[in-house]
């Protein structure tokens, strides 16, 4: 059984990519960390290193020889110039890339400067200490961000289009506006309120689809992780904290730092609380996101791991059934996780910038 | 907390960034403003044409109205003149019957008068007869000198007869 399946994912993945993966399988590398997972701790090790981003796209790899198979990724580093190469010089984390006189290697996802042995020191949490260089690499991640905006600008440029034609969309268009109007009448025009509802649009109806288009990616099998990383929910939700702070109107500064109605010395008081407001208001939105959809992959892929684990308990059939029938289940919910916190995203930053521009009439 | 900043990529960060920002731009001008405007327009359109929709029932109902009101009208002015006309008819009817009753009265009258006059000449003629009767009885009775009572009652209720068979 433990030659049979490998990867998690690699039975679904060879079923959707087996006409593509086999021509790029001379990239593929011998790790040095090859053979199955089949044990707890390897799983475990598998699913985070799943979660973080890569250098490389891998698609599956193969058990026996610990092949990789994908494709290599640029990589790029800014280190006192620029430094661009292909992943495949990492091999996969087993030797040292050397660019322009400086040695670089890829320890758990992260590119550390080195020297050209590739020695790493660690301190005592086991974190590597060497530098590290500003990596602004075609990760996978980055690969999943670009496809979603071309898919977006595609399928939302062709729905622009269409109106010179005809006014009302024909193929899925018809699906896709009435998601724009949803977002423009459900969440847009109720917060923020009709006068300045139009000028937020743009951004939330980029983050809308963005946020949704990622999550759905993330529950393919190419196994993108994009919204599930810290660094991306957090420009999100900087970008919304942004928005919120510079269409703040006077009542808003008013309510942050001289809250009206209350005694003198609760003003005091309340001013901090309220600044603090002002900040943990997008921490929640980037938490939510982050740990809700690495929260979903990590169920997700442990209920897939489940046929391995149980096998020994239930035996392989009965173990790969109900690992079947459970990632089954999980994955219909994700889908809809998929599109809540895409939503719950864009309402709350339109909850936001509705709070941040609303005029009070009472003082 | 401690994972998860060193988790976090700052170069990461900087190509989502770099990536939202050019795609929010991008969709901005070329998918968000047109889509929006076009929705815009097409919900104005809407608008208007369930507002002329309105409209056209308000002048609908209007136009019904007016027609019901002229109708009403006519039907009015129909019955006017149905009452004028019947009214007429009457006034004519009463005008020929009261004609008809003053010439029968007339006609009366004049056979009243007619009556009378024969009357009047009728008594004038018997007055006239009695007179000549009289006269006639007297000059019998001058002529016959009569001597006895019993023979001039006699001769008198023989005149008596004689006027009576005239």
């Amino acid at each position: 059984m433990s030659k049979k399946i490998t990867s998690l994912l690699s039975i679904l993945t060879l079923l959707l990519f087996s006409s593509l993966t086999f021509a790029s399988a001379s990239e593929g590398e011998q790790a040095s960390n090859g053979g199955a997972v089949d044990t707890q701790e390897e799983i475990t090790a598998y699913i985070k290193h799943h979660l973080q981003d890569s250098h490389d796209f891998t698609l599956f790899t193969l058990g026996e020889s610990g092949k990789h198979i994908g494709f290599p990724l640029p990589v790029i580093l800014w280190d006192d110039g620029l430094h661009v190469f292909m992943s495949s010089k990492f091999h996969h984390g087993t030797t040292v890339a050397e660019s322009n006189g400086n040695y670089y290697t890829v320890y758990h996802g992260k590119i550390y400067k080195t020297n050209a042995e590739g020695e790493l020191n660690f301190d005592e949490e086991h974190h590597p200490t060497n530098a590290r260089p500003l990596d602004l690499s075609i990760t996978k991640n980055v690969v999943g961000m670009l496809f979603a905006g071309f898919l977006l600008i595609y399928l939302f440029g062709s729905l622009a289009k269409s109106y010179n034609k005809k006014s009302i969309p024909t193929g899925v268009g018809r699906v896709l506006e009435p998601l724009v109007i949803y977002v423009r009448d459900e969440m847009a025009r109720p917060n923020i309120g009709e006068k300045y509802y139009e000028r937020y649009m743009p951004f939330l109806l980029t983050a809308f689809f963005y946020i949704w288009i990622l999550n759905l990616m993330g529950l393919t099998p190419l196994g993108f992780n994009v919204t599930g990383n810290i660094a991306v929910t957090v420009c999100l939700a900087l970008f919304t904290f942004i928005i919120v702070q510079f269409s703040g109107k006077k009542d808003y500064w008013k309510h942050i730092f001289w809250m009206p109605g209350v005694p003198v010395p609760m003003k005091i008081i309340l001013m901090p609380i309220e600044v603090l407001g002002m900040l943990t208001k997008p921490f929640a939105l980037l938490i939510r996101l982050f740990a809700n959809i690495t929260a979903g992959h990590f169920v997700v892929m442990s209920l897939i791991a489940l046929t391995i684990t149980m096998k020994a308990s239930f035996g392989p059939v009965a173990a790969t059934g109900m690992s079947l029938v459970l990632a089954l289940f999980i994955t219909v919910i994700e889908v809809l996780v998929a599109f809540l916190q895409a939503y719950i995203f864009t309402m709350l930053s339109a909850l936001f910038i509705g709070m941040a521009v609303e005029e009070h009439d009472h003082h | 907390m401690d994972q998860l900043l060193n988790d976090f990529s700052p170069g990461l960060f900087f190509m989502q960034a770099f990536i939202f920002l050019i795609l929010l731009f991008l969709l901005a001008k070329f998918a968000w403003k047109p889509i929006i405007q076009s929705l815009k327009i097409r919900e104005e359109s809407i608008q208007d044409a369930l507002d002329s929709a309105e409209r056209a029932k308000e002048e609908m109902a209007q136009l019904k109205a007016d027609n019901e009101k002229l109708l009403d009208e006519a039907r009015q002015q129909r019955d006017t003149i149905l009452q004028d006309a019947r009214e007429v008819a009457n006034g004519i009817r009463e005008e020929a019957k009261a004609d008809a009753t003053k010439q029968t009265d007339k006609m009366i009258a004049d056979a009243r008068a007619a009556i009378e006059v024969e009357k009047q000449a009728a008594m004038a003629e018997v007055r006239t007869l009695v007179a000549e009767l009289s006269l006639q009885v007297a000059e019998k009775l001058l002529k016959r000198k009569l001597d006895d009572e019993g023979a001039q009652k006699e001769l008198i209720s023989d005149f008596i007869k004689d006027v009576k068979l005239n």
